[in-house]
């Protein structure tokens, strides 16, 4: 019951599940104390914002999951869907986008390696940055263009449930997007001041990668239902 | 690299103007603050409505004095409108879930308690935190805006159920400016819930000082890391519903509205949408809501109790995990409001299964508290007396959940009177009692004084009857066939309900005003109640252990707390007295420890 006193238990988890200990990560996520003496327990926290960055990308899918329901839904509800071509550029954009990710990791490593000393070259992994920067306001630029080119051929916002899905979908990521930008100028400006931190990167980048992928899936389930 | 003992504490400075210190405040025990007094203006608005929607119900033709100022077409001569009165109802509804059973116990108490329970000095991003709070309060201003703008609110309930939300001014007052602003409104309390939702998860994850594991936090902060998962992924699904629904007003786009849909004789111009869109959108938010509203409450009423029993529940662990099933399931359960919607039957079947399954973690967790209550020396003051409330009411509320689970069943009782009763008593009042025990409990630690015990008594007295006066009869109600959202039942065969009516609305006023005590406790006892002690409550967890009551700025003045023991450590001999605290070093038999 509940008075009941007990022996305070073994903490025998050392020699039963090593690699609970040698991880390092100052049990992060684990339920039990590593420790005996439960003093060392915490050694070390993840900066919390690449936990943070999993959890926002959790909330975007989630949007993006339920816009995507919505789209099956509302396609199947009845028979005025009517498809239209996709615009040329946004293969082009994706390409853009794709080489973004491209730069930004060559970016990233550098970073990296300067920090743990291997390289002293410091304008480099700027340059990258930059480039990646670059690359991405054109994506931007490149999906107002396909907004332009199919308004020019009278496809509107409210002509079609498809083509209300298609600017919905395209406006809401390119959104996203602007703040992977404002995201990428701000680690450029506390690499030139020599104040950025590996983990401000690394995030940035995991969230840039990720509007990668967005857009190759946002890509395809357009290609797939228009 | 980044090791918090080590670190200087403070990841921010603290204030020192007036501003940053109380308005646009990081600290996340301000914002916590901040929400709670935002939860205490929307409750009374909300409780007002409804007792203008009582008062109509019960005596239709009523002058209601001042009415007029509110609304001049709604309530020429100051007696409401049937359309007036939906438009009441649809806020009283919106403000009550979201501005209140939301903001109160998931983030007021959560935003306050969460970081000193798991010994951090503040959440990881209090800049998100700040915006959670402001973006929350605009909201919620654009909400009331409402109310004055055009021909008022919208009437279509605060479930907001396609076509007549989506197709504008000609379906109602209200439906063409109300709804863009309603569902503006939401969509930016969307926004404000993921970040905070953001913050608390990556609190509980990352910013657990030393010797705090997992199974070693409060049930409290359990049950807010649970909800802020299902927040996460229930308010990510609510904001694109509202977008659309937004579209559909301002764009002329079809997302919800279907062909040749005739109203007030014109053909609306939309063409093809799909209205059970909209309720499969909303409800995968909306039922989750329900539990986002009664988690932390679970967690607040378990962590009061085993306060005040002395002694730890019959299982943490189980606990944590019923809480965790609610949460999964919460998810798979949503088609069980739309038994009657057109939706396939077959669908109903399905959501069924689950709905009824859910009822087994939900009877656990009252079959847990029951079993540590029996046979224990219960405590019996307010913080105690209203737990024991949370649980009568999510007893009696849950018991109606099964009838309305089974499709058969809920054919006949839908949109009347007994779903009304069931939810406010299970989620509603629940929640609110939820809400009462945590800030007589806590009221001690955020202001440094204690409430009035008297008085506490006599406002849980009136309010438990109360809530049983005013719902119970619902019931009986809703099995006479009382539907829902009429404004009057005057001149059709309900006229014989009206007696009931009365009574409600009597039970309704006096209910209502006994919360009038509650308020007078609150505002005396912060400026003239007596001065608490550090942990007037023997309680083990962290935020009893704060250096100074209320918390310094930095939660443990300079440096972080070291855990030692699990949460509950009563029950035991320790030189402290039959508890241990979570940061005391001492060596003790630990009670009932789980493997």
């Amino acid at each position: 019951m509940a008075t009941t006193v007990h022996d305070p238990p073994k903490s025998g988890i050392d020699q039963k599940h090593p690699a609970l200990t040698t991880t390092g990560d100052g049990n992060r996520g684990g339920f039990l104390p590593v420790d005996g003496n439960l003093r060392e327990v915490k050694h070390y926290s993840p900066p919390p914002g690449s936990t943070g960055i999993w959890v926002g990308i959790a909330a975007i899918a989630m949007t993006f999951a339920a816009f995507t329901s919505a789209l099956i839904v509302r396609k199947g509800s009845s028979n005025d869907w009517q498809p239209f071509t996709l615009p040329i550029i946004l293969y082009l954009n994706s390409v853009l986008l794709l080489a973004s990710s491209v730069t930004l990791e060559v970016g990233r490593r550098r970073v990296a390696a300067f920090m743990a000393g291997v390289k002293t070259h410091r304008a480099r992994p700027a340059r990258w940055l930059y480039a990646t920067l670059t690359l991405g306001i054109f994506f931007v630029a490149g999906q107002y263009a396909a907004w332009k080119q199919l308004r020019a051929q009278g496809v509107f916002l409210a002509t079609n449930p498809s083509s209300s899905f298609f600017y919905l979908l395209t406006a809401v990521h390119a959104l996203h997007v602007l703040g992977g930008l404002a995201g990428l100028l701000l680690v450029i400006r506390r690499l030139r001041s020599c104040v950025l931190r590996r983990s401000t990167l690394d995030i940035a980048s995991r969230y840039w990668h990720f509007m990668d992928v967005l857009w190759l899936y946002l890509l395809l389930l357009l290609w797939m239902t228009l | 690299m980044h090791d918090m003992s080590a670190q200087a504490v403070q990841h921010h400075a603290p204030p020192t103007s007036f501003i940053g210190k109380h308005i646009f405040s990081l600290d996340h025990k301000v914002i916590g603050k901040q929400y709670y007094a935002l939860a205490l203006v929307a409750v009374v608005i909300g409780m007002v409505l409804s007792w203008l929607m009582r008062i109509h119900l019960a005596w239709p033709s009523a002058k209601i004095p001042l009415l007029h100022y509110l609304s001049a077409n709604g309530a020429a001569g100051n007696v409401m409108t049937p359309e007036y009165y939906l438009q009441l109802m649809t806020m009283h509804g919106t403000i009550m879930v979201f501005f209140v059973l939301t903001t109160a116990p998931f983030a007021a108490f959560g935003n306050y308690f969460l970081p000193i329970q798991v010994g951090a000095e503040d959440m990881p991003f209090p800049h998100f935190n700040m915006m959670s709070f402001w973006v929350t309060f605009v909201s919620f201003l654009v909400m009331i805006a409402s109310f004055f703008v055009g021909d008022g609110p919208t009437l279509g309930g605060w479930t907001q159920y396609a076509p007549l939300s989506a197709i504008g001014p000609s379906s109602g007052p209200g439906q063409g400016m109300g709804v863009v602003l309603w569902a503006s409104s939401i969509a930016i309390f969307c926004v404000g819930q993921l970040l905070g939702s953001l913050n608390f998860i990556t609190t509980t994850l990352d910013m657990r000082t030393r010797g705090m594991s997992l199974w070693r936090l409060p049930l409290t902060a359990w049950a807010w890391f649970i909800t802020s998962v299902m927040g996460l992924t229930a308010f990510a699904v609510l904001m694109p519903a509202c977008i659309l629904l937004i579209l559909d007003h301002v764009a002329g786009t079809s997302f919800f509205v279907a062909s040749n849909l005739v109203i007030s004789d014109q053909v609306q111009p939309h063409s093809g949408g799909s209205t059970l869109l909209w309720q499969h959108l909303f409800w995968f938010f909306g039922h989750p809501e329900v539990y986002i509203a009664i988690v932390p409450g679970m967690g607040i009423v378990s962590h009061v109790l085993i306060t005040n029993m002395r002694r730890p529940l019959l299982s943490h662990r189980v606990m944590v995990y019923s809480m965790g099933a609610l949460a999964v399931l919460s998810y798979m359960v949503y088609g069980h409001h739309m038994f009657v919607s057109g939706m396939n039957p077959f669908s109903s079947l399905v959501f069924s299964f689950p709905t009824l399954i859910i009822t087994i973690p939900s009877t656990i967790v009252v079959l847990i508290w029951l079993g540590s209550l029996y046979g224990s020396k219960l405590r019996i003051n307010s913080a105690s007396l209203f737990s024991l409330g949370f649980i009568s009411m999510f007893i009696s509320g849950g018991v109606s959940g099964f009838f309305l689970a089974q499709p058969s069943i809920d054919i006949m009782l839908h949109a009347t009177y007994f779903v009304v009763g069931h939810f406010h008593l299970v989620m509603a009042v629940a929640a609110i009692f939820g809400i009462f025990a945590g800030t007589y409990f806590w009221f001690p630690k955020m202001t440094g004084r204690m409430m009035n015990e008297t008085l506490g008594k006599i406002h849980f007295w009136l309010s438990f009857v109360g809530a049983y006066c005013i719902f119970m009869p619902f019931h009986y109600l809703g099995l006479a066939g009382n539907v829902r959202r009429y404004q009057a039942f005057v001149d059709d065969y309900l006229q014989p309900l009206l007696p009931v009516h009365k009574f409600i609305t009597v039970a309704a006023l006096v209910t209502g005003a006994a919360q009038l005590i509650f308020l007078y406790n609150l505002v005396y006892s912060r400026f003239r109640g007596e001065r608490a002690a550090d942990n007037p409550w023997q309680a083990t967890s962290l935020e009893w252990s704060t250096p100074t009551t209320p918390p310094p700025f930095d939660n443990f003045g300079g440096q972080h707390p070291v855990v030692y023991h699990d949460p509950y450590q009563f029950g035991i001999e320790a030189s402290s007295g039959d508890y241990v605290m979570q940061n005391s070093p001492e060596e003790i038999h630990t009670v009932r420890d789980e493997k």
